[in-house]
């Protein structure tokens, strides 16, 4: 799955199309908004006889791998990067943090890029997964630019290991056509209301970090909570809640899109994509709390183009670069030479920018959220229920 | 020089031979050393000596529930619906239809069997196949990410596997035992059942058996059609594997998966031998 693939609906798929077959648009725009241009260079990519002839290159080889979130980056930014590299970006997507760090643990991922969130970093650093970073190769990364909330968890016992890419919440993001003008401001409306009128029609992410400190908040506990007690209300409230889910996947935009889901759970970017294209569709974050996170660009241990590698993270750090990523994803930056390039309405929007108060009743994911092996085990209980 | 023959049987048989011990046997031993190891801090594994983790095996009895209920369901209906298809096929076709309905079963193959299940979650979210039985006055109707989606996926996606040893076998079926059946004046729905079906039991049996042995490892139907809510063996292994990190509590319960197919395959082997009046005709194709 591309970005683009995913954010086209079939309708607007098919309307494109009827438009290029009449010749009142480019190929080239066709390709651009249907994400076929984009599935065509990967394909193209696969095939060795139509790869760039390796003296035209530069020296960075013809590939980067990046391993990233659903939904995150600008496909017109990545081909903008292969056109002038000759490295073409080989993208593949995952939807926990977890996984990324399975997919390490067992070694031979083939990765040169990849997207940790702040909480993972340590566990990394302490696993020898991930490569110091040499900031000399990424000059776009100025530590002062960034706002440090968003930007120390990169550093562990005073080495860099990542620099930040996006900020964001989770929340949630609920179809208002469904809920007769109730106005949902909490997790446990969110969870109660699962269990009753939008019976069926809730997602939950396959991710126990926000699914399980989501239902902890149904109970005002921490989000980061690993207390026994705590999680055995948590592990109740799931239980009773799955007859009632439509799904627990965190592949959640195709069927909030296509109306079979009301309300999912939500990051920011994905809350602000349903919602330009569909008013109707809300994002919420829930009074008593969540998650407040930010992801990092990092390398990891033994990446084998190395080069390409750094190439990409600075280019994607160019504050041009990155404030059309911002653009297409709608998650926030902390680089305030990004911010200065932003619109007004972008800079004001309270989906990607929400009010003080529901902020500071956020919590960061906690290291030991990650490793906790009875978290682990109770999202696989509820899972199997 | 002219080699012994025992040598070069031998030496023909060393790449299976490499294949087999590389790719089975010396992967078996590692999960099975695994399986008595420990989680480490972070996930992954430690080397210890423990049965705790073949002791927990009852955490992931509703995988194993929902595998053995729906691989049989699966099997037996991927069964109804491939018999007269492959009936159809070998003993009613004209031999050029057969040979292009041969190639339509084929060419799904062709696609990814993921980008199929995709197509699937349309066909059944609420905008497919639902919207359409609503004309009719099927209101509400729910049909992703259930059960029942789940089958569909499968007899979708193994229904060749089932259709192809079925069909060799009543293709190959003489068919002037037919006409001798009805010689002897039996109606055509005896000749079907003492005739036709015995004699293509031999195909019937090797298909479930394909069906069947796949579909208990399969994961990846139920994790796109069942919307995460449809477990089964190959899901709780994935996700012990690629979210919990548990490595050893992962090839214990992998050991389990094992066993039970090797009992339940040997006990099918006997039994359709047995069936088949000691013959060993049943074969993997």
């Amino acid at each position: 799955m591309t970005d683009k693939i995913d954010f086209i609906s079939r309708e607007k798929f098919m309307a494109e199309l009827m438009r290029y077959k009449k010749g009142s648009v480019s190929r080239r725009h066709f390709l651009g908004v249907t994400g076929l241009g984009l599935a065509t260079t990967v394909l193209g990519s696969a095939v060795p006889g139509l790869r760039r002839a390796a003296w035209a290159q530069g020296n960075i080889g013809d590939r980067v791998v990046l391993a990233t979130w659903p939904n995150y980056h600008d496909p017109a930014n990545l081909d903008a990067f292969t056109s002038e590299t000759g490295a073409a970006v080989d993208m593949s997507v995952f939807g926990s943090n977890e996984e990324m760090l399975a997919k390490l643990q067992a070694g031979g991922s083939g990765w040169d890029v990849f997207v940790p969130t702040n909480y993972t970093i340590t566990t990394y650093v302490s696993e020898d997964l991930i490569e110091p970073l040499d900031l000399s190769r990424i000059p776009n990364y100025d530590a002062g630019s960034f706002d440090q909330r968003f930007a120390g968890p990169g550093t562990v016992d005073g080495v860099v290991y990542a620099v930040p890419k996006n900020w964001g919440t989770t929340g949630f993001a609920v179809n208002t056509n469904h809920t007769d003008g109730k106005k949902l401001t909490t997790w446990k409306e969110f969870w109660d209301m699962t269990m009753n009128e939008f019976s069926g029609r809730t997602m939950v992410h396959d991710y126990q970090l926000t699914t399980i400190g989501n239902a902890l908040k149904y109970f005002g506990f921490s989000f980061n909570s690993i207390d026994p007690a705590e999680l055995a209300q948590a592990e109740k409230l799931l239980i009773d809640a799955k007859p009632h889910l439509f799904a627990i996947n965190s592949d959640y935009q195709p069927s909030m899109r296509s109306g079979d889901a009301w309300m999912t759970i939500c990051w920011t970017g994905d809350g602000k994509q349903m919602n330009r294209d569909m008013p109707e569709i809300e994002y919420v974050l829930g009074k008593e709390g969540g998650e407040l996170w930010s992801d990092f660009y990092a390398i990891p241990k033994g990446a084998p183009h190395l080069d390409a590698a750094y190439a990409l993270i600075n280019f994607l750090l160019d504050p041009a670069v990155n404030a059309k990523e911002v653009l297409f994803h709608g998650y926030p930056v902390a680089d305030s030479r990004v911010n200065a390039l932003l619109p007004a309405e972008i800079l004001n929007d309270p989906i990607l920018y929400p009010a003080a108060d529901l902020l500071s009743a956020l919590e960061f994911g906690a290291a030991a959220t990650l490793t906790d092996p009875n978290r682990a085990e109770l999202m696989a209980r509820f899972k199997s229920a | 020089m002219a080699m012994r023959p025992q040598y070069r049987t031998a030496l023909f048989l060393l790449p299976a031979g490499v294949w087999f011990f590389a790719m089975l046997v010396l992967p078996l031993v590692v999960v099975f050393v695994f399986s008595f190891g420990e989680r480490g801090p972070a996930g992954g594994y430690v080397p210890a000596f423990t049965f705790d983790n073949f002791l927990n095996l009852g955490a992931r009895w509703t995988a194993f529930k929902n595998t053995l209920t729906l691989a049989p369901i699966g099997t037996l209906a991927c069964l109804l619906i491939a018999y007269p298809l492959a009936y159809f096929l070998a003993l009613r076709a004209s031999p050029k239809l057969r040979t292009m309905l041969l190639i339509l079963v084929i060419v799904p193959f062709w696609t990814s069997i993921l980008i199929r299940s995709y197509a699937w979650i349309f066909l059944l979210g609420g905008r497919g196949i639902p919207a359409l039985l609503a004309l009719v006055g099927l209101e509400d109707l729910r049909l992703i990410n259930t059960p029942f989606a789940v089958l569909v996926g499968i007899v979708y996606g193994y229904l060749p596997l089932m259709v192809f040893p079925i069909y060799v076998s009543l293709e190959r079926l003489d068919k002037r035992l037919l006409e001798a059946s009805a010689d002897l004046g039996a109606p055509p729905l005896r000749t079907f059942l003492t005739v036709t079906l015995p004699l293509s039991m031999p195909g019937v049996a090797t298909g479930c058996m394909l069906v069947f042995i796949l579909l208990m490892g399969e994961f990846l139907i139920p994790a796109m059609l069942g919307g995460g809510k449809v477990f089964f063996v190959g899901n709780a292994l994935v996700d012990l594997f690629l979210q919990s990190r548990n490595w050893a509590y992962g090839s214990a319960v992998a050991m389990a998966l094992v066993l039970i197919m090797l009992v339940t395959v040997t006990a099918y082997m006997r039994a359709t031998r047995r069936w088949a009046g000691g013959r060993d005709e049943v074969s993997l194709m």
